[in-house]
């Protein structure tokens, strides 16, 4: 294991932001710290980087006690949200910078630089400043210098949060072929499930403080730990009294049966290749998706009485105490 | 097109204000100091005494510059960059020296470094130290009066650049020293230099704290304002406008140049 956290503890005044924490992150993988906002993922980031202080428990990084190191000697590439770019610095500067406090010679930091930029396709802004740098081409080059001092890990804090979202899906794409390409251990927080279902080895679900749960993004989704983890990974709805996602649900007309729920189709809408069906229950509305073939081929509309039931082989959630509207 | 008279006017309003109030007061200044020709400036250049304090005004305005940039500096990192308890105190009072009339600081000094009577002065003195009639007197005084304005200029480009510039580099292997010398005394540039200069100024002006500290010893303690007063009271009026002229001369010339090479985008 590579980054082991345990018993992890931090409060700001009053708030607990993490609560006895204890993870464990494997060598060489891209695993990702998902939650809500607020929820202690990035102070758990910033501990391991030694920006913030536990206030108790240990973070061991690579088999050395780092829980009383200071950041610049804990070897962690840091990406930061808002790229945290030196501006007085030109790119090719920026990357050179962990390298020129390490005081490396001149021709092997202007090469690994060169190599550096090539990666991250900035070669040809090299002597620009960061200020003449799109938002995407600034994380890339933030990631370039993070990765400049050959870090024992690698933690990236929201890093495509603030792109918009064409780029921050080319960036995911971009980052995932990256890890494959240099393979060191990554961490990365994001509030955002399909960023972390999509690229992710292996995900920790964090809330309020704590883990809710550990895996890999299948089975996180298809086996949640709790409503919390169900919730967060994906869409849900409630069928009587099981929490189902909605693509697990199928419709039928056929004559009731011991297994379905009867109800009226109330409202169809199109997102897409995706039809969203509400159906009315005696008790419920619960929402149904079907693919747009599916839907054509139950040749139903909107007032129709219909059959819902859950697909055979799915996960539903534990029984659930309250009525829930269309999730 | 109804807005437009309107700014017009309010534009002739405040160019007129501050052409009656500054720039036409300070070119009279200018005007007297050259009445007859270059004779008022050669006759303060060629006396000893006003020479030695033009001489001692520049010392002790760039020492006290030096001082009030290391500790403004320091100060601003400690008010933007960390919470402790009576932060807000120690705010408010490192704008005292703004509110405070320059001739209270002087009185204050010598209540507490007055070598007969003060607080501390008496064992200054024992060995050997002598802060108030001297120069140490008023250094600290100029210290004194223009203490906020190296701070005033680099809090809120601190503030602005934020600390993930300074953590970036810390995670990146730079300690504490490397981290201030390469990425935020480079961020805060321009904040330290306006500071500097407007610090300069200042202390090149400051009369009336420094009045009461110095004891006005002609060729040892009076500085260049004291000599402008003292010229203008004893009806020397070509002197005291020669001498104010070089007074403003350096302070504006200052202000100009740092104007005029600080890149348009920092602003």
């Amino acid at each position: 294991m590579s980054i082991e956290i345990a018993n992890v503890t931090k409060r700001f005044g009053g708030f607990v932001a993490l609560d006895d924490v204890s993870v464990s992150i494997p060598s060489g993988q891209l695993t990702a710290l998902l939650g809500p906002s607020g929820g202690g993922k990035s102070t758990l980031l910033r501990i391991i980087a030694g920006l913030e202080q536990a206030d108790s428990g240990r973070v061991t990084i690579e088999g050395l006690d780092a829980t009383n190191l200071p950041p610049q000697k804990r070897n962690v590439g840091f990406v930061f949200q808002h790229y945290a770019a030196f501006k007085h610095l030109s790119v090719r500067r920026n990357v050179a910078f962990g390298l020129e406090i390490r005081k490396r010679p001149k021709d092997e930091v202007r090469a690994r630089v060169d190599e550096l930029l090539a990666l991250v396709h900035l070669r040809q802004f090299a002597d620009r400043l960061p200020s003449q740098l799109s938002g995407g081409q600034r994380q890339r080059m933030a990631l370039a210098r993070a990765l400049a001092v050959e870090p024992t890990v690698l933690l990236l804090d929201e890093p495509f949060g603030a792109l918009d979202a064409k780029v921050r899906k080319e960036l995911r794409d971009w980052l995932r072929r990256l890890h494959d390409e240099v393979n060191v251990t990554t961490v990365f927080v994001t509030h955002d499930q399909e960023e972390a279902l999509e690229v992710a080895d292996e995900i920790v679900v964090i809330n309020e403080g704590r883990v809710e749960q550990i895996g890999s993004p299948d089975e996180l989704y298809d086996q949640p730990a709790n409503d919390f983890v169900m919730r967060f990974l994906g869409p849900v709805t409630q069928l009587g009294q099981q929490l189902v996602r909605p693509h697990d649900l199928q419709i039928h007309t056929g004559t009731a049966d011991p297994a379905a729920v009867t109800g009226r189709i109330t409202r169809v809408t199109r997102i897409g290749f995706e039809i969203r069906v509400e159906v009315t229950t005696a008790d419920q509305i619960v929402t149904v998706t079907l693919t747009r073939n599916e839907f054509l081929s139950l040749g139903v509309q909107t007032g129709d009485t219909v059959q819902v039931q859950v697909a055979e082989q799915v996960h539903i959630g534990a029984a659930y105490p309250q009525t829930l509207g269309a999730a | 097109m109804a807005k437009r008279p309107g700014r017009y006017a309010l534009r002739l309003v405040v160019v007129g204000y501050l052409f009656l109030l500054v720039a036409w007061p300070v070119y009279l200044v200018g005007k007297n100091a050259f009445a007859d020709g270059m004779e008022n400036i050669n006759g303060i250049l060629e006396d000893p005494d006003i020479v030695h304090a033009l001489v001692l005004t520049v010392q002790v305005a760039i020492i006290a510059v030096i001082i009030n940039t290391v500790f403004g500096v320091g100060i601003s990192m400690l008010l933007v960059r960390y919470q402790f308890p009576g932060k807000r105190l120690l705010s408010a009072l490192l704008d005292m020296p703004l509110s405070v009339s320059p001739i209270v600081v002087g009185l204050a000094l010598v209540l507490v470094y007055g070598g007969r009577t003060g607080w501390f002065g008496p064992a200054l003195e024992g060995i050997g130290f002598q802060v108030i009639f001297s120069t140490p007197g008023i250094v600290m005084a100029t210290v004194f009066v223009a203490l906020p304005l190296v701070i005033r200029e680099v809090v809120p480009v601190l503030e602005e650049i934020g600390d993930e510039q300074e953590q970036a580099a810390r995670s990146l292997g730079a300690n504490a020293v490397q981290t201030f010398r390469r990425i935020t005394l480079p961020a805060i540039k321009w904040g330290v230099i306006y500071g500097v200069v407007l610090s300069l100024a200042r202390s090149l002006g400051e009369f009336g704290a420094v009045k009461v500290v110095s004891g006005n010893v002609l060729g040892e303690t009076r500085t260049a304002t004291l000599v402008v007063e003292e010229k203008y009271l004893n009806f020397d009026k070509g002197g005291a406008y020669a001498t104010a002229f070089l007074l403003a001369l350096v302070a504006v010339a200052a202000i100009i140049i740092v104007s005029v090479i600080r890149p348009k985008e920092d602003r």
